[in-house]
C-alpha cells in the first residue's frame, strides 16, 4: 500500500502554514491557537476525535470560514482570511465530509465545472458557439475525460450525480477536486461510509494523485490504518487544540493521543 | 420518434458535443424547421398563425427567458411581465426617438434595456435567496407596472395611456402595424426565436450554463470552486430579462398591436412561471412545450367541441381551463418537477425498449 513512502518522492518546503489559528462559533471553541505546517508534495493526515475541529481546519484553510485570529500563509503571502474564490484560483481544491456535488447535473458537467476557472472564453463567444468558445470546451473536455479515465468512472459520464451510489459519489467529487489541477488537495472522510474495497481504491487515487502529478495532500481521516498507510506526518486535533503532530509512528505512540482516544479525562 | 442511437459512435468530442448529436435529431429538427419556415406559411390560415403560432412562440421565447433564471439559476422571479413591459415600451420609445431605424434592430435591442432592469432588480439576490427573493422580484413586478401607468412619457402622453403599433417596413414589406400580414410578422417572429433559442440552447450546454446549474444545485460549493456567484447571478438576471424584454416586444409589435399596462401585469408574471413549471424546469424544450399547452389548451376547448357540433359558452371554457390548468399545474410540481420535457424523455426511453418494460 505504501506506494507514497518507497517510491523516493521528493517533499518540498512548506507550502501552506498555518499560525495560532482561532476559530470559535458563539460560544464554541472550535479551534484554539492552532498551528501547524503542510509541505509541498507530503500527505498531510488530520486526525482527531468527533468535534475536535478538523473539518472546520479544512474551511479555514480554503475560506470557508473567516477565523478571528491567526495568520495563513500560502506559499509565502501571509492572509487573514482566504476568500473562497482566491483559495481556488491559487489552486487549492476540496472534497467535503458530507457530499456537495451538483446533483443535477451528470458526472461530466460536474468535472466540467471544476474546470471553470481555467476556461476563459468570454459568454458572447459561448453563445455563439464560435470556434475560440469550441476549441475550448473540446480541450476542457479532454482533461475532464482523462480524470475520468483516471477514476475508472467512464461508465457513468453521463448519469446525474443525484443517481449515483454514495461511494461513486466520493469518487466524481475528487474527481472534480481534481480538474481544478489544484496544487494543494484538501480531503474531509474520503473514504467515510465506503466497505473494504472502496477504500482500498480510493487510497490508490490519493497516492497516485499525490505521486504522479506532485499534489500535496490534507486528508482527514478516522481509520487509523489508512492514516498509518498512506500519510507522511499526522497533526492530531482534541477540543480544537492541537495534541500532538509527527510522522504516524511518533503520533501513535504519543501519550496525549492515546489518551485522547481513549477518552482519558484532561 | 421511434428510433436508437445504436451503432452511432463518436470519434472525436468535437462531434459528441454537437447540440443534436444523434442523426435522426438532426433530420427531425430540420424537417420541423422546413416545415415552420416553409409548410407554414403556404397553408395556415390568418388564424392559426394569428391566433395561435405567433403567440405561443413569442410564449415560448419569455418561458425560455425565466427558464433561464428559474430552472437554470434556481432563482424564482415573478417580474416577468415587469421585465416584458420594459422591452415593450423601450421598443416604443426607441421607434418613437429614431423613426427611421429599423423596427427589428429596436426589437432586439430593447431587450438590453430590460437586461439593464433585470440587472437592478437581480442586486438583491447576491444577499436573499429563495421566498424573499420571489418577494423582491414581486416587488419589481409592482413597480414596474407601476411605472407603466403612471409615467406619462413612456407612452408619448397618449390619452388612452397605451401604445399604438404604427406600420413599419422592412425590404418594403409592412412587419409591423394593422397593414402587415400575419404570414410577414409570423415569419419575423419565428425567426427570432429560432435564432434566440440556438443562442441559448448553446449557453446552457457550456460554460455558462454550467455555472448556472452549479448555482443552483450548491450555491456553497460552487463558490468553493472558484465561481463567482454574484457575477453569474447578474449574468442570469440580465439574459433571462433579455429574452423577456424581446419577447415583450414583439408581443405588442408584432401581436397585440397596442399595448395596454395590463398586458404586462403580475397575471403575465404568473402564466409564463406556469409555462415553466408545466414545460419543464431547466429544459429549453420544456419552455415551447409549457407554452403551447397554456395558450392552445382553451383554444382547444373552445373549438373541439364545435367539430361535433356541440357548444360551449366562453365562460365555460375559461372556467375549465382554470381548472385544468390548475390541475396540471399541482400534479407537475408534486408528481414530476422537471415538466413535460421530462414525460417526453420518459416516452422516448420507454418506446426506444418496447416491448419490454425495462
Ligand atoms: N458552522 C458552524 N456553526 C456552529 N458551530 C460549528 C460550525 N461548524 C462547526 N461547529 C462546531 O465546531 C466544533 C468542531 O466541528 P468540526 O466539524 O470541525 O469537527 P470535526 O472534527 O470535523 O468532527 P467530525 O469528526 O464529527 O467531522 C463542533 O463543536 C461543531 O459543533
Ligand atoms: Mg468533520
Amino acid at each position: 500500500m505504501a506506494v507514497g513512502l518507497d517510491s523516493g518522492k521528493k517533499i518540498g518546503g512548506v507550502v501552506l502554514g498555518l499560525e495560532g489559528i482561532t476559530l470559535s462559533f458563539g460560544g464554541v471553541q472550535a479551534l484554539q491557537d492552532v498551528s501547524f505546517d503542510v509541505r509541498e508534495h507530503e500527505v498531510r493526515a488530520i486526525i482527531g476525535p468527533n468535534g475536535a475541529g478538523k473539518s472546520s481546519m479544512l474551511n479555514v484553510m480554503n475560506g470557508f470560514y473567516q477565523p478571528q485570529q491567526g495568520v495563513i500563509r500560502f506559499r509565502g503571502r501571509e492572509h487573514c482570511w482566504m476568500r473562497p474564490h482566491a483559495a481556488a484560483a491559487m489552486g487549492i481544491a476540496r472534497t467535503f465530509q458530507n457530499i456537495a456535488l451538483f446533483k443535477g447535473m451528470t458526472v461530466l458537467d460536474n468535472i466540467m465545472v471544476g474546470r471553470n476557472l481555467k476556461m476563459r472564453c468570454n459568454f458572447l463567444l459561448q453563445a455563439l458557439r464560435l470556434g475560440p468558445a469550441m476549441r475550448e470546451e473540446i480541450e476542457h473536455r479532454r482533461a475532464a475525460e482523462e480524470i475520468i479515465d483516471f477514476l475508472e468512472i467512464q461508465h457513468i459520464r453521463r448519469t446525474p450525480v443525484g443517481r449515483l451510489p454514495y461511494g461513486l459519489q466520493k469518487r466524481v467529487e475528487l474527481a472534480r477536486a481534481l480538474a481544478m489541477e489544484p496544487a494543494v488537495l484538501l480531503l474531509d472522510e474520503p473514504m467515510a461510509g465506503m466497505n473494504l474495497e472502496e477504500k482500498q481504491d480510493m487510497c490508490r487515487f490519493v497516492l497516485e494523485v499525490n505521486d504522479h502529478y506532485g499534489t500535496t495532500v490534507v486528508l482527514i481521516e478516522h481509520d487509523m490504518g489508512v492514516v498509518m498507510d498512506i500519510s507522511d506526518r499526522v497533526v492530531v486535533l482534541d477540543y480544537g487544540r492541537k495534541i500532538s503532530d509527527g510522522t504516524p509512528d511518533e503520533v501513535r505512540s504519543d501519550q496525549a493521543v492515546i489518551d485522547a482516544y481513549l477518552g482519558v479525562a484532561h | 420518434m421511434l428510433y436508437r442511437e445504436v451503432g452511432q459512435y463518436k470519434t472525436s468530442y468535437a462531434a459528441d458535443q454537437a447540440l443534436l448529436p444523434i442523426l435522426q435529431d438532426k433530420i427531425g429538427i430540420a424537417v420541423l424547421l422546413l416545415i415552420a419556415f416553409v409548410g407554414v406559411p403556404l397553408t395556415a390560415s390568418d388564424f392559426t398563425l394569428n391566433s395561435v403560432l405567433i403567440p405561443i412562440l413569442i410564449f415560448s421565447l419569455a418561458a425560455t427567458g425565466l427558464n433561464l433564471l428559474t430552472g437554470y439559476t434556481g432563482l424564482l422571479s415573478l417580474g416577468t411581465g415587469g421585465f416584458m413591459g420594459v422591452g415593450a415600451y423601450a421598443c416604443y420609445k426607441l421607434m418613437t426617438l429614431f423613426p427611421h431605424v429599423n423596427i427589428i434592430v429596436f426589437i432586439l435591442f430593447s431587450g438590453f434595456f430590460a437586461a439593464a432592469v433585470g440587472i437592478v432588480f437581480g442586486l438583491p439576490s447576491l444577499r436573499i435567496k429563495g421566498f424573499y427573493l420571489a418577494v423582491a422580484t414581486l416587488a419589481a413586478q409592482f413597480f414596474l407596472s407601476w411605472c407603466f401607468i403612471r409615467v406619462p412619457w413612456l407612452y408619448n402622453y397618449n390619452i388612452s395611456a397605451s401604445i399604438e403599433v404604427p406600420t413599419k417596413m422592412l425590404f418594403g414589406i409592412a412587419v409591423t402595424g394593422p397593414t402587415a400580414t400575419s404570414v410577414t410578422r409570423y415569419l419575423v417572429v419565428l425567426a427570432i426565436v429560432a435564432v434566440l433559442t440556438l443562442l441559448a440552447a448553446n449557453l446552457v450546454r457550456g460554460r455558462t450554463g454550467r455555472t448556472w446549474m452549479a448555482v443552483r444545485d450548491m450555491d456553497l460549493a460552487a463558490e468553493l470552486i472558484g465561481i463567482r456567484l454574484y457575477q453569474t447571478k447578474l449574468l442570469s438576471f440580465a439574459v433571462s430579462s433579455f429574452y423577456c424584454g424581446v419577447a415583450g416586444a414583439m408581443l405588442v409589435f408584432l401581436y397585440l398591436g397596442n399595448a395596454e399596462p395590463s398586458s404586462f401585469d403580475i397575471n403575465q408574471s404568473f402564466l409564463i412561471l406556469f409555462m415553466v413549471i408545466i414545460g419543464g424546469l431547466g429544459s429549453l424544450l420544456g419552455s415551447f412545450l409549457g407554452a403551447t399547452l397554456i395558450w392552445g389548451l382553451p383554444i382547444l376547448l373552445r373549438h373541439v367541441p364545435t367539430y361535433f357540433g356541440l357548444s360551449i359558452e366562453s365562460a365555460k371554457v375559461d372556467q375549465s381551463t382554470f381548472m385544468i390548468l390548475g390541475a396540471l399545474i399541482i400534479f407537475f410540481l408534486i408528481v414530476e418537477p422537471h415538466g413535460l420535457a421530462r414525460l417526453w424523455q420518459i416516452g422516448k426511453q420507454k418506446l426506444r425498449v418496447w416491448p419490454f418494460p425495462y
